[in-house]
């Protein structure tokens, strides 16, 4: 019971409204249980079938069906054409995607984790990101970068970085964060469909975690705005503000805060740029707290940037306290299970966080 | 002077592709005479021969037409009163064999030259020259600011490579563009107004030197070896349309040594793209010299698996063969090719470098003088009569207007305007707050 409510929250007030819709035939939600992994196969098998130009290039893409299963049943479906294995040459093939892109192609660049994306980090920023600037608006670069970012379990330092305030730093870039299912597919056919250099980054450890997904969302040409961010769970007392997988662990700990009369607001960034500050002020101006959730390191990273905003925007005069930055410990990942434990944000952390917070 | 002589020896043997080996001065001047000889054109009844035209194969409506009119039969050089009287309406000459790499032929050694083709040539390299000595000369009054790369000495490059292709064919190169922007299709004006950052500029001052782009043509990269991939990816594309299309992907002698090219080279020569890699070898990476950047100088072969010319960059006619040759190699579905064309810049690396810390002035003025390619032309012009001095100046003049009105409209054009400072970010996107300087500084951009 417990986990149907908890999945009805976190599909947010959608599926509540299709059940009510669908009454006549049964009473229970309408969605179905989806997995992030399917959900973004699902976003590729549709937009691949919808647009011919666009493709998908990465290693292991194809016959592997994916390092992370992602595209699988993808290559035997659309060919070697649409769907290109591609040596591991990060820089050379980031390159190539790019350059097809400005020629009219419309790719999908798998980065097989995007601590792998460092080798071609030139090619993205550089060659996708800042080029409809310089040509003043002549060339466009539609483009699509995905992989899984951030910690995973147990692949210790080089594979654990979490990459969204390098890519959100720069003018030029789209950078999107999904945390579940719907967000998965909805923002990744937008990002397909987006005309600029999108930064898409997923996690590994979510891949395999089903949620509920409405009836809307099966549509296929159901789309997620990138650059608008979603109330998860409404709150009076305190807003927690999130992307990717800490969306589930701020959701954790709201309902266990809710036990003690702690009503938090959580709200699922969606997207890292361009933000939608709007919406974390008018839930500040709301709450009058705030904390922020991620689990790349504090500095410089997404949290630092909510900060320097809420400071610069009219919500900081609602601050009944200083923000809180809830992050991963700063520095680079361990192995062992306990220390790598550690080294990320609990629902412990966050519970102590919003107590402190709330000076409670 | 044994010294020097040594310098130019070395020089000329880097140019002519042959041997370096010590030499007297005496063997030196032989080699120099011999050399001599090959440029310039042999006398003019030795040259004309009877050939069937070649296939008209391309066509550039705005440069160059390989088209002929010359009628077959014997007798054909006799020409018949058109506009201007006695002038040869084709001629052939003899260019040098171009060395090969996993290739049983190379381009043909003989290659036909049509007056007005010739004479388009020498109005497109003479336009690039001057139109890069005026840059200089607004670099030099501080009307140009930050990087300037200046391609003079090189333009029989861009010159045959376009004369090669079409225009519905692609091409990419790096910083040092400002030629191959013309040739694609830019007018002078809207570079130099570029180089000086005005609105009317071809990228509205928001680009400078290096990133300029026009249809086909994608830059101007400033990231040293960033553009093979990016080249590559443009041929991809071509492949995955199926239009039959091809894309030249220019890169430097520095480059080469640049990892992400061998990357390339690799996912190209699988695939089989329609890739036209072209190493522009002359002969200095900035202030490096090759000798001095890469364990091997055979940059036409360093692609390995890929077949690899190396090609006299310092005479049109061969560039536009040996690059003809090329794009048949890649159209016929035989996958990516190397080429290499050996030239030279008369520049430095670029306006703040003076050129002659690494390399000596005498060895600038040999090439200048032996080897100038728009000289080569023209002499080629002249001494087989297909047009005559007066006309040559006729067209200089004509170029120096262009060059002069361009130049003034790009000291007069206006800066862009303030408003435009944020715009195009993005694609495609209803109009974005962008954080100024201070949280009071709110600005926009449009698409």
């Amino acid at each position: 019971m417990a986990t149907s409510l908890r999945c009805f929250l976190r599909s947010g007030k959608k599926a509540v409204l299709v059940a009510g819709r669908r009454g006549f035939q049964r009473s229970a939600p309408a969605g179905v249980q989806v997995t992030v992994r399917d959900a973004l196969n699902q976003a590729m098998d549709e937009e691949l079938e919808r647009d011919e130009r666009v493709f998908l290039m990465g290693e292991e893409v194809a016959q592997y069906d994916g390092a992370y299963k992602v595209s699988r049943g993808l290559w035997k479906k659309y060919g070697d054409k649409r769907v290109i294995d591609t040596p591991i040459s990060e820089m050379g093939f980031a390159g190539i995607a790019v350059g097809s892109a400005m020629a009219g192609l419309r790719p999908i660049c798998e980065f097989m984790t995007f601590n792998f994306s460092m080798q071609a980090i030139d090619q993205v920023i550089n060659s996708a990101a800042k080029t409809y600037y310089m040509s003043a608006g002549l060339q466009a670069v539609p483009i699509v970068f995905r992989g899984p970012n951030g910690a995973s379990a147990g692949v210790a330092a080089q594979h654990s970085q979490c990459f969204a305030a390098w890519y959100a730093h720069c003018p030029g870039l789209k950078v999107v964060s999904p945390w579940n299912s719907e967000d998965a597919k909805g923002l990744l056919k937008s990002a397909i469909r987006d005309d600029n250099p999108v930064v898409f980054l997923e996690n590994e450890l979510m891949y395999g975690v089903p949620f509920e997904m409405t009836e809307e969302s099966q549509s296929k040409d159901f789309t997620v705005p990138i650059g608008k961010a979603k109330i998860e769970r409404p709150g009076n007392h305190i807003t927690l503000v999130s992307h990717s997988r800490f969306v589930g662990h701020c959701l954790d700990a709201a309902a266990v805060l809710a036990k003690e009369g702690i009503e938090c607001e959580v709200i699922n960034l969606r997207t890292i740029r361009p933000m939608d500050v709007e919406s974390i002020e008018a839930s500040v101006m709301k709450t009058n707290h705030l904390v922020t959730v991620e689990g790349g390191w504090p500095q410089f990273g997404v949290g630092a940037e909510i900060c320097a905003r809420i400071m610069e925007g009219p919500a900081f005069n609602y601050l009944d306290s200083p923000v809180t930055r809830v992050t991963g410990v700063d520095i680079p990942m361990p192995y062992a299970k306990t220390l790598e434990e550690n080294s990320l944000p609990q629902v412990k952390d966050i519970i102590f966080s919003v107590k402190k917070t709330l000076n409670v | 002077m044994k010294t020097m002589l040594a310098i130019i020896s070395k020089a000329l043997c880097r140019i002519t592709g042959k041997n370096v080996a010590a030499q007297s001065p005496s063997e030196l001047l032989i080699d120099l005479s011999e050399y001599v000889s090959v440029t310039a054109p042999p006398p003019a009844s030795a040259q004309a021969r009877h050939r069937p035209p070649e296939p008209a194969a391309v066509s550039s409506e705005r440069l160059v037409s390989t088209r002929t009119d010359r009628p077959d039969g014997p007798g054909a050089r006799v020409v018949v009163a058109r506009k201007f009287a006695d002038f040869t309406p084709q001629a052939t000459f003899d260019i040098k064999k171009c060395d090969l790499h996993r290739l049983e032929a190379g381009p043909p050694v003989r290659a036909e030259l049509t007056r007005e083709q010739g004479l388009q040539f020498y109005r497109t390299m003479q336009t690039v020259r001057r139109m890069e000595l005026k840059a200089d000369q607004l670099y030099k009054q501080k009307i140009i600011r930050g990087f300037c790369h200046l391609y003079d000495g090189q333009e029989a490059c861009a010159a045959g490579i376009e004369a090669a292709i079409t225009p519905s064919d692609h091409l990419i190169t790096a910083y040092r563009a400002h030629g191959y922007t013309y040739t694609r299709g830019v007018s002078v004006k809207q570079i130099l107004a570029e180089l000086t950052g005005r609105k009317g500029g071809v990228a509205k001052g928001k680009g400078g030197s290096m990133h300029m782009y026009a249809p086909h043509f994608y830059g101007g990269n400033g990231i040293v070896g960033a553009q093979v991939p990016l080249g590559a990816g443009i041929a991809l594309a071509c492949q995955y349309q199926g239009n039959n299309q091809v894309c030249v992907t220019l890169y430097g002698d520095g480059a080469a040594n640049q990892g992400q090219i061998f990357e390339t080279f690799n996912m190209a020569a699988l695939w089989k793209l329609p890739c036209i890699f072209i190493c522009e070898n002359n002969q200095y990476g900035m202030g490096t010299s090759v000798e001095r950047a890469a364990a091997s100088t055979d940059y036409y072969k360093r692609g390995d698996f890929i077949p690899g010319l190396r090609v006299d960059g310092m005479d049109v006619l061969c560039v536009r063969e040996a690059a003809k040759f090329a794009a048949d190699h890649c159209r016929a579905g035989k996958g990516p090719i190397v080429m290499e064309l050996q030239t030279y810049r008369y520049h430095g690396h670029s306006m703040s470098d003076p050129g002659v810390s690494y390399r000596t002035r005498e060895e600038i003025q040999e090439v200048r003088s032996k080897n100038d390619p728009i000289s080569m032309l023209k002499e080629r012009m002249l001494s087989s009569k297909m047009a005559s001095a007066e006309e040559f100046k006729e067209i200089d003049t004509e170029i120096r207007k262009e060059v002069d009105d361009a130049a003034q409209f790009s000291t007069s054009d206006p800066e862009p305007p303030l408003e435009d400072l944020c715009n195009h970010v993005f694609c495609s996107d209803p109009p974005l707050d962008v954080r100024g300087v201070h949280p009071w500084s709110r600005l926009k951009s449009v698409s």
